[in-house]
């Protein structure tokens, strides 16, 4: 059965088609530096690990590696305009996917700290730890590094895609049930993949650059070529990745402007391998307007694809919003409802008929304090029976008007406001229940006597 | 609420937040908004003394507070949110609806100060020689400025969204500034920063200054002396917040238990207010008269006592805020102010979308119990652990077998008498089946159960 939660009745703060329009650059942004960060980190290690047979592979590693300062930073600090946006448009989705895989959505917090940490030891120690033992020790921290970094965006997906599948939230137990539902894993490949080819291209213009220092063993004409190629044969890959991306998302919601948004983003990525390809064959490359154009293809691409997937979440969810937005409305007109019978004295109060006994008040009030032999916040009642037993009116001028004698305790407030007749009861209750067993009828040979 | 319940019992899920919270106080206060400026003031004095030694030793300490806050620092930060999301998803979004363009100005300026951190960081060596080492410094004093611009923000706006009286009426954010405890607070925050940062980076520079005894001396003088300075303000800064506590709350603290909380609260603040400015007075003054006399490893204990003292003031947000997470429209476990009618007449099961259990029935009272303690109660209470129903029902009536009638009497009234507590959002068969659920709790409760059942299987023979 699919859960139809309530909406917060408050109003969004921008117009819901705005929200719409901004979340997919504000979305992409943060994307091209976590794309930025994880794709260093992965391909850094695996070229670290080439180093062992060709030692300018170790090189080219360590200047990959020394991007990731300023481009993990940007990732986290740029990616709390979309996760605002994205709580605003699909709260009841979003934030059911977020508790439902809570433990975690609460480990990212340090499973990121510690991938940051590991990359500035990784970073910073690669000169010192270059031989023997500890060139062993830094690709492990390495490693470790790449294993928070291939978690990391598995959450992040995990819970994209759970927040689209309300009719499974029932089934979901836990982050591991939800890497069941949906298609996680296309996903998450084409993610990772994107990583990589987005990041060879960036490091392209990187240490292609004029003015950038030489990666010792190449050229930076043999360096662009090499990094061309990469972004080649990972984009190829994505050609196959994406298909399978598409194909295992619920069919009946894909419609036409998801599927053209998607094929106009393939239709680039084709243009983009072509100008590719042809730089790959060329003598001489340069970071110059050619990189520039294939640079805004692969951009270009990235829209489509990020304006594709949002058409499919609002056309995955249309059904799951409009639903949460009548039952929203109705409860709200419930409320309403209950309100103003409410102030027209026909309500919940009036359950109550007739004055309150002395044991609902004593229970509903007093309990708070005092117990029968507890004597935490307040003297209990055996106590109290002990001390009025005979004048349970003593009680009712006390608690109309409370002195204070003992200092343990913090001073009783006045219950005047409960009224005379209410007072008596709760007073006449007190003493009976402070009795000592077979009291009871003490306390009824008291009352004739008043 | 109508999400899904994460709930993470003996820990609670509140102390989830809180864990969060205290790691990112402690590393914005003494790193991010004290640091910059005192490592900007050691950048200027290595500069005006053409001093390339001392300039080395303050790009090292700029290394590790750089470290520390682009990583536990910011994504603390950031975990504040994360972890609000799955404990309290209910208010995070409200007031990411209500209070969107102060988030929106927040970030921007979030934005800006991480942009300066890495600009301050990765051009020290490239503006270091010549004409660029002024325009460093001020890279220095701008992210300075924006380190503490985010605190001052952020502080308005938790100010803001505690403020009492619905924000429709309010002039919005002018009210967090004339809030009678945020400039207090934000003076307190401000001199907190920086005398703790001088103790933070003290305990930096024997680590920077391997075999370099002179500079460490020097160093080290003129960090003790930093702390030294800001001292007096802080103690007058605490003593103002602390005097304009009790006015703010006053309209909270009418009642017994809370005005005994609030007062353990009050005269604890002033005795460990008291005792850290002692300790880290003789700590500084020691530093900057005779740095060699103080081991390096004693300068954890002023710190420590720093972030006691700090914890100890961030506990005032939450007496000033109960029974509220947002003041006079919801109350703490997620229930609108204007739903209570509602769900006190029909019930708070029937309109639970992510409950198991719709109604209260004899069969599943025990199952129901249960949901609504996951539903009313569970944002702040645990059954065992931080802040768990058992100690507290305990504590009121002992050791005895609980009596669940007196129970789910107590549960309505409850927010009259203790008015840190919401009052009971559901009807009288639903209390009940909490009271049932609450009982069975009790330690040994089972074991009773199971004596009475074993009576009875007695009684049948």
């Amino acid at each position: 059965m699919t859960p139809v939660p309530r909406d917060l009745p408050l109003p969004l703060p921008l117009p819901e088609e705005w929200l719409g329009i901004l979340i997919v650059p504000a979305l992409l942004l943060h994307l091209l530096f976590v794309n930025l960060t994880v794709g260093a980190a992965l391909l850094s290690v695996a070229y670290e690990f080439a180093g062992f047979r060709d030692r300018k592979y170790d090189r080219l590693a360590q200047s990959i590696i020394e991007t990731i300062t300023v481009n993990k930073s940007m990732a986290v600090v740029l990616g709390i305009a979309p996760l605002l946006m994205i709580s605003l448009l699909y709260t009841p989705q979003f934030y059911a996917a977020n508790t439902l895989t809570g433990h975690a959505w609460a480990a990212l917090i340090p499973l990121i700290t510690a991938a940051f940490l590991l990359a500035y030891v990784y970073k910073y120690t690669w000169d010192k730890w270059n031989v023997g033992c500890l060139k062993r020790r830094h690709t492990r921290v390495g490693l470790m590094m790449a294993l928070c970094f291939f978690t990391i965006p598995l959450i992040f997906l995990s819970n994209i895609n759970l927040m689209l599948l309300p009719d499974k939230w029932s089934e979901i137990g836990g982050f591991f049930d939800s890497l069941q539902v949906g298609n996680v894993f296309p996903r998450y490949l084409h993610f990772m993949a994107a990583s990589v080819a987005v990041t060879a291209l960036f490091l392209c213009a990187w240490l292609g650059r004029k003015g950038a220092a030489e990666v010792e063993g190449f050229d930076r004409n043999n360096l662009m070529r090499h990094l061309y190629k990469l972004t080649f044969s990972v984009t190829c890959a994505q050609f196959a990745i994406g298909p399978l991306t598409l194909l295992t998302l619920r069919s009946n919601r894909l419609n036409l402007r998801t599927m053209a948004a998607i094929l106009g983003g393939a239709a680039l990525g084709i243009v983009m391998l072509y100008l590719l390809r042809v730089e790959i064959r060329r003598t001489q490359r340069f970071v110059d307007a050619r990189f520039w154009v294939i640079a805004a293809l692969l951009g270009g691409t990235a829209l489509q694809m990020g304006q594709g997937r949002h058409f499919y979440r609002e056309s995955a969810l249309e059904e799951h919003r409009s639903r949460v937005r009548e039952r929203t409305v109705e409860f709200g007109a419930l409320e309403l409802a209950t309100q103003m019978s409410l102030k027209a004295g026909r309500g919940a109060g009036e359950s109550l008929t007739g004055p309150p006994s002395g044991k609902t008040v004593f229970l509903q009030v007093c309990g708070s304090c005092h117990s029968r032999t507890g004597m935490v916040y307040a003297p209990a009642l055996t106590e109290i029976y002990q001390l009025h037993k005979d004048h349970p009116e003593d009680i009712v001028k006390w608690a109309k008007n409370p002195g204070k004698k003992r200092a343990q305790y913090s001073p009783m407030p006045s219950m005047d406001h409960l009224g005379e007749e209410a007072l008596r009861a709760v007073a006449l209750y007190m003493l009976e229940q402070g009795a000592p067993p077979g009291g009871p009828q003490a306390t009824e040979k008291a009352m004739p006597k008043r | 609420m109508d999400f899904p319940i994460f709930h993470l019992d003996w820990l609670g899920n509140r102390m989830l937040i809180a864990i969060t919270a205290i790691i990112h106080v402690l590393i914005n206060h003494p790193m991010a908004v004290g640091a910059y400026p005192l490592l900007t003031l050691f950048e200027w004095i290595g500069w005006k003394r053409r001093d390339a030694q001392w300039d080395g030793m303050t790009h090292r300490m700029v290394f590790i507070v750089f470290v520390i806050t682009t990583t536990l620092g910011a994504l603390t930060g950031v975990g504040i949110w994360f972890t609000t999301s799955i404990v309290a998803p209910f208010a995070i979004a409200s007031l990411l609806r209500v209070f969107f363009w102060q988030w929106f100005t927040e970030w921007l300026v979030f934005v800006s100060e991480v942009v300066l951190i890495m600009a301050y960081y990765l051009t020290w060596r490239k503006l270091s020689a010549g004409r660029g080492k002024p325009w460093h410094m001020v890279l220095g004093v701008a992210l300075s400025i924006f380190s503490w611009l985010t605190m001052a923000l952020i502080v308005a706006i938790l100010g803001f969204m505690m403020n009492s009286g619905a924000w429709g009426e309010t002039k919005g954010f002018l009210d967090a500034v004339f809030n009678p405890l945020y400039i207090p607070q934000l003076a307190f925050r401000t001199a907190f920063a920086m005398t703790t940062s001088g103790l933070f980076i003290w305990f930096c520079i024997p680590f920077v200054t391997r075999e370099q005894p002179e500079l460490r001396t020097a160093a080290v003088k003129l960090a003790a002396r930093w702390t030294l300075s800001w001292l007096p303000l802080c103690l007058a800064s605490a003593i103002w917040y602390w005097q304009a506590v009790p006015a703010a709350m006053r309209i909270n603290a009418d009642v017994g238990v809370m005005t005994q909380a609030f007062s353990k609260w009050y005269s604890m603040f002033g005795q460990i207010l008291a005792l850290t400015v002692l300790v880290i007075l003789a700590t500084a003054a020691l530093g900057a008269w005779r740095p060699r006399l103080v081991p390096r490893y004693w300068l954890v204990i002023p710190f420590l006592l720093a972030a006691w003292l700090l914890g100890h003031f961030e506990r005032v947000r939450e007496f000033i805020r109960k029974p509220y997470v947002i003041a006079g429209y919801m109350y703490s476990n997620g229930v609108r102010v204007s739903e209570l009618p509602v769900l006190q007449r029909d019930g708070m099961l029937p309109y639970a979308t992510y409950a198991s259990v719709r109604k209260v029935t004899p069969e599943n009272k025990f199952e129901a119990g249960r949901e609504m303690f996951r539903l009313a109660c569970s944002r702040c209470h645990t059954t065992s652990g931080v802040n768990s129903v058992v100690d507290n029902f305990r504590r009121m009536y002992g050791d005895e077998p609980w009596d669940a009638e007196q129970m789910s009497g107590f549960l309505f009234g409850m927010h009259m008498t203790r008015t840190y507590m919401p009052p009971f959002p559901g009807n009288s068969q639903e209390a009940e089946a909490l009271a049932l659920y609450l009982k069975s709790l009790q330690p040994g409760a089972k074991a009773n159960g199971w004596k009475v059942a074993a009576r009875q299987v007695g009684g049948a023979q």
